[in-house]
């Protein structure tokens, strides 16, 4: 209980945000406009995963938005090839690996700062989409939208598909070598090391599986639109990072529980829609969300002043 | 004669359980080169930080120019003229020395201009004062080692400094460069400040001292002018006579050479050419001073440092050994030093810090037991006796010697062949430090090798069946376990035995 209090109080944020809701505006539990909300967010989802690995390892990865962007780009060119799904998701899943070893590589082998290098890497991969892509869609062939189901199914498919990775991942943070080698590598990496944990590797994983898993949410977002805009992707890292510190994973590494992420996720999420559900304009979204994450962080300050004591 | 400059008056400072100073008294008068020796642990450091201010005391008095000082603080201290110069200077690497010498002497105003010629002038002053040749437009970086204790000495000096310290200041120096910083302090006692000086080469001490104090187990044995003592009485005053502590006996016979050192050295790590056997079931004390390079020479084993030349043999067989992991293959274990830093993870549970040296063994295809983890856990807060209200409390929770056992129990799970111990008991109560020797000794018994770094000199003679003791990076004596105090030191301060 104790352990787990800043995502538990995080998830008791929402509950509460929530009940209000419940209470004032029970049109907001209407099961359409529901399910789409909650399907627009699977892809920010599984990059979040992927992004609280790479935070508690003590790193951090601002190019998810462009490694997104290029990923779609590249699904929706080979779906309109006429390449069955599969393959295109392959594809994309793959290209992410690349582009997340990539950074992993300049992290974790030649020692320099991740905030500067997935800063170039961002620019890098930015650019050279727009120069490629010049701005055009990617008209896509019928049958891609909702992987060729209906609507609600596809919704729900996305959405199942998102928990069922999340509690993998938690799942496996918690029961696997791996996931304990995250935690060690991101407390104190020197410890890790003088214990025969190879933090290189470690890092070098969670930059990779970060990628990976931001190839999939591309493919997850390109599934919800007859199109794929080059826009796609934009502003993400930031709402990823943003949910990750919300829900408790610490920036200084070695903390966090993806659960917690998933609620810090929702939390930021809903506040959109409760606005306009509250009758409050919704101008003040990214000012409420803002204060909501300087909320977390000062948490998290009063928290680790304490236990330095 | 006036009241001394300095005058601490039974001063105690602990930390935790441990008392680092049991009342201590101290004077400096102006115009005197006081020397401070002691052992590594001695109290020195504890010693010096609470006349900085950077440590309070716990009881005892202060009084700086026949004045009583309440509440020293780093700021305070700098006020009342007291300066201390580190081996390692605390410049600004990339500021040049004009401008770190500003720094620290110019009235800081956010928005005040500077005065770059004043400045200049000023820095130029002092070094010249003390007989340096720097230009103040270098930048510190560029500095030598001895350089950059120049330049800690002029803002010293710039700052009116009237109580300096000098903790080995000559540790990293050529035999010119000493002789320049000899000129220097002499000129400083010439001048009427009051000199501490700190340093473990006694030939330095009778060049330069008026008093000697020495200090040994946090407590003064008393002040005496420096041509009262020869350098025996020294070193008998530094090391004592009785030991404090029973030590449990050896029982084991060595069994064969499991690791064997051939002329092994490193550049990067300043081991130079070490040849060293060390048996199972004895106990191989590795003494010598601080910097002498026996960390350095464990982690050049454990694989975290590159080995140039020389070879390692383990059982008769070479090997190379370039990373932890690989050392952990071997059968190497070692506790580090730094148990709060690199040891165990305060933020992690007792069981998960145990087993952090044995994923591979203990989880096959890295899915995680814990059933079987806690077992594991359980067994050796068992065997260790380590006080703990369970594998799940985080590492935090314990206190330094239970946390310097799961320090321990992490490599015993590795069951290695060869176990380092880097200052196993350092910082930990005199109840746990017995219970780690007993364990250490139980083990050797079990016929593991044990090589163990210690600056506690009682440690090493109870401890030890050889004892080996470093100096700059070699070997300079192999003794037997039952050697006297003096010989130890004598080798490990590159004296010939009185």
């Amino acid at each position: 209980m104790k352990r787990y209090f800043r995502e538990l109080s995080v998830a008791a944020a929402l509950a509460l945000l929530l009940l209000v809701l419940a209470l004032v505006a029970p049109s907001f539990f209407s099961p359409q406009p529901l399910l789409s909300r909650l399907t627009a967010q699977t892809p920010s989802l599984v990059v979040a995963v992927g992004m609280a690995l790479v935070i508690i390892c003590r790193q951090i990865d601002i190019s998810v938005g462009s490694q997104f962007g290029v990923c779609a780009v590249i699904a929706g060119l080979l779906a309109a090839a006429g390449l069955p799904l599969p393959v295109v998701l392959l594809a994309s899943i793959g290209s992410g690996m690349v582009m997340g070893a990539l950074n992993g590589w300049l992290v974790a082998g030649l020692g320099l700062p991740s905030i500067v290098v997935t800063l170039a890497t961002m620019v890098t991969w930015q650019e050279a989409l727009r120069l490629f892509q010049q701005g055009k869609f990617v008209n896509l062939p019928p049958g891609t939208q909702w992987f060729g189901l209906s609507q609600l199914g596809g919704q729900t498919a996305l959405i199942c598909a998102a928990l069922v990775l999340l509690a993998l991942a938690a799942w496996a943070m918690k029961n696997l070598a791996a996931g304990r080698f995250i935690y060690a590598v991101g407390t104190d990496a020197e410890a890790a090391r003088l214990a025969g944990i190879n933090p290189r590797r470690t890092t070098l994983g969670a930059f990779t599986l970060l990628g990976a898993l931001t190839g999939l949410a591309a493919v997850m977002n390109v599934v919800q639109s007859p199109q794929v805009q080059p826009t796609f992707g934009a502003g993400l890292e930031l709402k990823v990072i943003a949910a990750c510190v919300v829900g408790g994973v610490a920036v200084n590494g070695g903390r966090g529980n993806l659960w917690g992420v998933f609620a810090g996720l929702l939390l930021l999420a809903m506040i959109n829609p409760a606005l306009t559900s509250l009758h409050v304009e919704a101008h003040w979204e990214k000012a409420i969300q803002g204060l909501v994450i300087l909320l977390a962080v000062v948490a998290d300050g009063l928290r680790t002043r304490r236990n330095r004591r | 004669m006036s009241a001394p400059l300095l005058q601490l008056t039974s001063v105690t400072k602990s930390f935790g359980a441990v008392r680092a100073l049991k009342g201590v008294s101290f004077d400096l008068r102006a115009g005197e080169v006081h020397a401070l020796l002691g052992e590594n642990g001695a109290g020195k450091s504890t010693l010096i930080k609470v006349i900085t201010g950077a440590h309070q005391p716990d009881g005892g008095s202060i009084d700086i120019k026949g004045e009583r000082v309440a509440h020293l603080t780093p700021a305070s201290a700098h006020k009342l003229g007291i300066a201390c110069i580190y081996q390692q200077p605390a410049l600004f690497p990339d500021l040049t020395v004009a401008e770190n010498i500003g720094l620290r002497l110019e009235k800081t105003r956010s928005f005040a201009r500077v005065d770059w010629s004043a400045r200049r002038t000023r820095a130029a002053e002092l070094l010249q004062r003390i007989g340096a040749e720097i230009s103040p437009e270098a930048e510190v970086c560029s500095l030598s080692m001895p350089e950059q204790q120049l330049v800690e000495i002029a803002c010293a000096l710039g700052a009116g400094a009237r109580i300096v310290i000098m903790d080995e200041p000559t540790a990293s120096l050529t035999q010119k460069e000493q002789h320049l910083l000899f000129a220097v302090v002499r000129e400083l006692r010439a001048s009427g400040v009051g000199v501490i000086y700190i340093s473990h080469r006694l030939e330095e001490i009778f060049a330069l001292a008026d008093r000697v104090t020495v200090l040994r187990d946090g407590e003064s044995l008393g002040t005496n002018a420096a041509g009262e003592l020869n350098e025996t009485q020294l070193i008998q005053l530094m090391v004592g006579r009785e030991v404090s502590h029973i030590y449990p006996p050896a029982e084991s016979a060595p069994g064969e050479v499991v690791l064997s050192l051939k002329n092994l050295g490193s550049t990067a790590g300043g081991v130079r050419s070490v040849t060293l056997d060390v048996r199972a079931g004895e106990v191989v004390g590795l003494a010598g001073l601080v910097g002498a390079g026996r960390t350095e020479l464990a982690r050049v084993l454990f694989g975290i440092t590159p080995a140039d030349f020389g070879e390692i043999l383990l059982g008769g067989k070479r090997v190379s050994i370039s990373s932890p992991s690989e050392a952990i293959a071997h059968g190497i274990a070692y506790v580090p030093e730094d148990r709060r830093r690199h040891g165990v993870i305060l933020e992690m549970p007792v069981a998960h810090n145990i087993t952090m040296a044995v994923h591979p063994a203990l989880f096959p295809g890295g899915w995680l037991r814990f059933g079987a983890e806690t077992e594991l856990a359980q067994k050796f807060i068992h065997d260790l006796s380590i006080k703990t209200y369970g594998p799940d409390a985080p590492g935090s929770s314990l206190s330094g010697g239970n946390q310097q056992k799961i320090s321990v129990a992490r490599w015993l799970a590795t069951k290695p062949k060869l176990l380092i111990l880097d200052e196993p008991t350092q910082g930990v109560d005199v109840g746990a430090k017995s219970e780690i020797h007993r364990i250490i000794r139980a083990l050797a018994k079990d016929g593991l090798a044990v090589l163990m770094i210690s600056s506690d000199l009682p440690e090493i003679l109870g401890m030890s069946d050889r004892i080996a003791v470093m100096r700059s990076g070699t070997l300079t004596a192999m003794l037997p376990g039952k050697s006297d105090a003096h010989e130890v030191m004598a080798a490990a301060l590159g004296k010939e035995a009185a």
